[in-house]
């Protein structure tokens, strides 16, 4: 291989990456607006309407205002740490997104085969998406061990046992979706899925869907299990953050947040695929977004619905409910596989027999 | 080229990074270094085309132990005057084992095992080529034996280490969860007539 052709491949590289970092910090941005204003449209108020038509800006000023804000780090606080932190959080949650396919695209038919549209096409997406997501618990950790503060060290450690609590129940939904798909290739599972709504992994793992969405919710940390972040609890983990140092904690939350929605899609509901075949002529990539902001949407439902979760009970769902649940449907699929008789029931969707 | 340019960046970041976990006085900052080290083992293992083992290595490692360690570190109090104390005491006995590492590491490289030709050169295999699916295939056939016994040592060592550290503590406070949901308004308020 050329130098010239190192760089071409380095400069394509860069562009991939650029192309679903920038559309995610925007996404992100009016995350947060579309969540003020549907919270405002349930509770009967208006949400935000002040900054440009309907409030259009808000986000972009919200932004400029934190940019603009002073970063004060605490005296006895371990300053390399206490920077490295919201970092540490931030970047698994966009390195994640390096192995989601966003579609198909035989880019107008000048490529014979269609190539799946992700920057890498790994044999073990699955996996790499599992261990990048179990990193972001060291952002937590350290915000609360750097900060040298009583409330921020609760709170991490508090925040810590959730996330590994839901990692579990998380990974064994995950292996539902395998023992079907039989493969750790993204787009395999999606390939897997081909053919209409009844070929979804929703129909077969219905109750894993429910497992893996609700577990998403809780190693995001959003509301029903926000307790480790609230203002009541002196906002966990992060209270002695500010400005810029502050917004991307929020950042890779709502980073988080996107990435467990479009996962749900992809292994659960079809990913780019129509529910109905003849509807295959739009593009897949509007399916599989259209799907991701559903999902994002039932985020900010939860959050303008359900009251916050009791430490101890939240623990108990995780521990007591999910896992058995979890292990039990790995049960029932692994039987329908390998028993004659009810192998046939299965083979709809299985897609390596 | 390339390979060996991005082999010499994870190998040396590893010895840098594992000297870091030695040297730093800071118990967390020592891991961190640990973290990276790791990290840069997966870089390895992703050369050598075993994908499936390196990202396990950050799964298992980085993901679930490493977090056992942080927290062990966040709770206990680490007096650093007492660490550097035994510095001395145990000089001898680390000095004896490095020099004993290097005269095997010179003879080893004297002895024509690292020469040009004898190094074994793997070819990359294609994309097709899954190494999950080899990895399994080889465990649950060939080795399945040895993969059971395995597997039920570490549940042994699970239940074990559960059974060590129960204590029922009878004098501690207990919530029934499902009769607090299962509650109703009859239970907790009486109408009375006044």
């Amino acid at each position: 291989m050329s130098t010239a052709d190192m760089a071409l491949q380095a400069l394509i590289w860069a562009l991939e990456i650029l192309a679903i970092a920038a559309p995610v910090a925007l996404t992100v941005a009016y995350i947060t607006y579309f969540e003020r204003r549907i919270i405002g449209w349930m509770q009967v108020r208006k949400g935000c309407n002040r900054v440009g038509p309907a409030g259009l800006l808000q986000p972009l000023a919200d932004g400029l205002k934190l940019f603009l804000k002073e970063t004060i780090i605490p005296t006895r606080a371990n300053k390399v740490l206490f920077l490295a932190a919201p970092l540490l959080s931030l970047v698994p949650a966009l390195v994640a997104f390096a192995v989601v396919p966003f579609g198909e695209t035989s880019l107008f038919g000048i490529w014979e085969t269609p190539h799946i549209m992700a920057i890498s096409n790994l044999n073990v997406g699955l996996l790499y998406v599992m261990a990048i997501s179990s990193l972001s618990i060291y952002g937590v950790l350290m915000a609360g061990w750097a900060s040298n503060s009583k409330y921020p060290i609760i709170g991490s450690i508090r925040s810590t046992c959730q996330m590994i609590s839901y990692e579990i129940s998380m990974g064994f939904g995950l292996v539902t979706v395998m023992m079907l798909a039989g493969s750790l290739n993204l787009g395999d599972i999606v390939h897997a899925q081909a053919g209409g709504i009844l070929h979804w992994y929703m129909i077969p793992l219905f109750p894993m869907l429910i497992v893996f969405f609700i577990s998403g919710c809780a190693e995001t940390g959003r509301t029903p299990f926000d307790l480790t972040e609230t203002e009541e609890l002196v906002s966990g983990y992060y209270t002695e953050y500010s400005g810029m140092w502050f917004a991307t904690f929020s950042l890779a939350e709502y980073g988080a947040m996107i990435l467990i929605s479009l996962l749900t899609s992809i292994l659960f509901l079809g990913g780019w695929y129509a529910p109905i075949p003849a509807l295959d002529i739009i593009p897949g990539t509007f399916w599989l977004l259209g799907k991701t902001a559903f999902l994002i949407f039932v985020f900010i439902w939860f959050r303008a619905t359900f009251p916050r979760y009791r430490y101890d009970q939240m623990m108990r769902l995780g521990w007591k409910i999910f896992l058995p649940w979890t292990l039990g449907w790995i049960f029932v699929v692994g039987m329908f596989i390998y028993t004659p008789g009810l192998d046939g029931i299965i083979n709809f969707w299985l897609a390596w027999r | 080229m390339l390979e060996t340019a991005f082999f010499n960046l994870f190998a040396g970041l590893s010895i840098l990074s594992g000297m870091g976990v030695v040297l730093s006085r800071n118990t967390m900052h020592s891991v961190m270094f640990l973290i990276l080290c790791f990290f840069n083992a997966a870089g390895l293992f992703f050369l050598l085309d075993a994908e499936f083992l390196g990202v396990i290595l950050i799964l298992i490692y980085v993901g679930a132990v490493m977090v056992l360690f942080m927290f062990v570190i966040m709770m206990l109090e680490v007096n650093v005057a007492k660490v550097r104390e035994g510095f001395l005491q145990y000089l001898p006995l680390g000095g004896m084992i490095a020099v004993i590492l290097l005269v095997e590491f010179v003879a080893a490289a004297g002895s024509g095992v690292f020469a040009d030709g004898a190094m074994a050169q793997a070819a990359h295999l294609g994309q097709e080529v899954n190494n999950t699916r080899q990895i399994g295939q080889i465990l649950y056939t060939k080795y399945l034996l040895g993969f059971e016994i395995a597997a039920i040592i570490l549940l042994v060592a699970l239940i074990g280490s559960i059974v060590l550290t129960l204590r029922g503590r009878k004098d501690a406070k207990y919530q029934n969860m499902s009769a607090q949901v299962k509650v109703r308004r009859e239970d907790r308020v009486r109408k009375v007539s006044m």
